[in-house]
């Protein structure tokens, strides 16, 4: 298990180094995909099989797909490529990337530590439900009152639009019709 | 009880042999359905190569291998190499979770099998999707939105027909859900769960009726219309293993998969298993023969104003029922 651990973690690492480091768009998200689904391996290797499962169909399969589709739909020129590399000037990212690496060291001093150990029981779906509904039912209830606002507003915003647009063709068409039924030509 | 097998086979031995039977299945099945929907449409069909016309199999490899494979200039090289391997690599690892009998599955007992199942489902978008976007051609294009709008769409509908299977088995594994339906096939309870698993089935193989993102009047091909040689032949292939993981699903999940009278015989599991998916896959042949494709605007309406209430309807009175029975 610690091989997959190792293996799935560095290609997480590598591929989400080459997702930013990239300017072309749709291969930066083809390996932001492989980071998500390395992320996956992990979870797995640590004894969270529903976790990573999720992780595959919601993130790897459900937002990403959209996230392509809407880059695919957009179609960025080649343009687009010379435009990205000029945002990577080392200039733009030396700054994070220097604060960034000062968190990682933190994070192998507490790894080397010994503090934060990985590892125990697997859990199975069952139990992650029981926990959801149980303990956590508070959250779980948040969560979806929130999921439920963000589809009443998309419904709303979307709707309004529409109806407005049938109403004015109709009224159109309408008086069009009439018009051509009182003057014969 | 199923009885065991007479032998022990080691687990690569079962592995290569599902790998192999599966994708050897799927080729013939370019045979199978070309001879079905002749007879359904009152001709022949290819009955000139061999016995009965399946030499055509071998014939129609042999052109797919030796033809130009062509990658158009103003394509995206890498993408549009790499994008047909993923649907047979995706449906392929969904393979593993299906349990041909007891013995004989890679990871049937595993206790996400449905999880995992519909994960690689959802990967398989990636195919049809880098596909036409790297084939930088309008109608490839225009294929592919439909492909994924189609296939996140339906998705959702797959999904949470299943659920109802899940509730009442209380696992995801799918030997579970065989075991549990030693006493009534899920087809009878989960009906409703059934018919849009199916549906959802069909329309995430992309096939007729519902092969919208290649249709072919509309859009040429479709979402493969720049792909030739074995390239064009791995979607093509990988379209009849998506059919037999689904008509396999369908078996497992709602008829008892590979549950039936043995009569003591150690292979009778084997036999209704094929038995099933093969009544399931001719099936498929036969809706492509007798239903034409609908709208899509029409195809995606029906999907989400008539299954998503109809899937909800069906998890919410499974699991009260399964609750009240319990208490």
């Amino acid at each position: 298990m610690s091989l997959l651990f190792y293996t799935a973690g560095g290609i997480a690492v590598a591929a989400t180094a080459l997702a930013v480091s990239r300017p072309h768009p749709i291969r930066a998200l083809l390996y932001l995909i492989v980071s998500l689904l390395a992320a996956a391996g992990v979870m797995l290797a640590l004894g969270a099989p529903f976790a990573a499962a999720l992780e595959v169909m919601v993130y790897a399969g459900a937002i990403m797909v959209l996230f392509v589709f809407v880059v695919m739909l957009l179609n960025l020129a080649p343009g687009a490529d010379a435009r990205e590399r000029g945002w990577l000037a080392p200039a733009n990212w030396i700054g994070p990337a220097g604060l960034s690496g000062l968190l990682l060291l933190e994070l192998v001093h507490a790894f080397g530590g010994g503090s934060a150990a990985a590892g125990g029981a697997e859990v199975s779906a069952k139990q992650v439900g029981i926990a959801l509904f149980g303990p956590y039912l508070l959250g779980v209830e948040l969560g979806s009152m929130l999921l439920l606002a963000g589809l009443v507003a998309a419904y709303h915003l979307g709707h309004r639009h529409t109806i407005r647009l049938e109403a004015r063709d109709i009224a159109r068409a309408h008086a069009h019709h009439v018009e051509v039924k009182e003057h014969p030509r | 009880m199923t009885p065991a097998l007479p032998f022990v086979l080691p687990q690569w031995l079962i592995t290569v042999a599902i790998l192999l039977a599966v994708v050897g299945l799927a080729a013939v099945l370019i045979w199978v359905e070309r001879r079905a929907l002749g007879i359904w449409q009152d001709r022949w069909g290819p009955n000139r190569v061999w016995f009965l016309g399946i030499g055509q199999v071998a014939a129609d490899m042999i052109k797919i291998f030796m033809k130009d494979d062509w990658v158009p200039p103003f394509a995206d090289r890498a993408v549009f190499v790499i994008a047909p391997s993923i649907v047979m690599i995706t449906i392929l690892l969904a393979v593993a979770v299906v349990p041909f009998t007891p013995e004989l599955t890679i990871a049937g007992d595993w206790n996400i099998g449905v999880l995992f199942f519909l994960g690689m489902t959802s990967l398989a978008v990636y195919s049809v999707m880098l596909g036409g976007w790297s084939s930088n051609s309008k109608y490839a294009m225009l294929g592919t939105l439909r492909a994924s709008a189609q296939s996140i769409s339906y998705e959702v509908f797959m999904g949470l027909a299943l659920l109802g299977v899940v509730i009442q088995t209380g696992s995801f594994s799918l030997k579970d859900i065989v075991l549990a339906q030693q006493d009534l096939w899920f087809v009878v309870p989960q009906a409703l769960g059934f018919l849009i698993f199916m549906i959802a089935g069909l329309a995430e193989t992309h096939r007729l009726p519902l092969d919208l993102p290649e249709a072919e009047h509309e859009l040429t091909a479709g979402f493969h219309t720049e792909y030739s040689g074995m390239k064009f032949g791995m979607f093509f292939v990988g379209e009849y293993v998506a059919v037999v993981l689904v008509s396999a699903m369908l078996t497992t999940l709602f008829f008892g998969g590979w549950l039936g009278p043995t009569f003591g015989f150690w292979f009778m599991p084997i036999v209704w298993f094929a038995a099933k998916t093969g009544a399931f896959i001719l099936f498929f042949v036969l809706l492509r023969a007798a239903i034409p494709r609908p709208r899509f605007d029409q195809f995606m309406g029906f999907g989400w104003k008539v299954l998503l209430p109809l899937s909800l309807l069906n998890v919410v009175v499974t699991g009260a029922i399964v609750v009240g029975k319990g208490s």
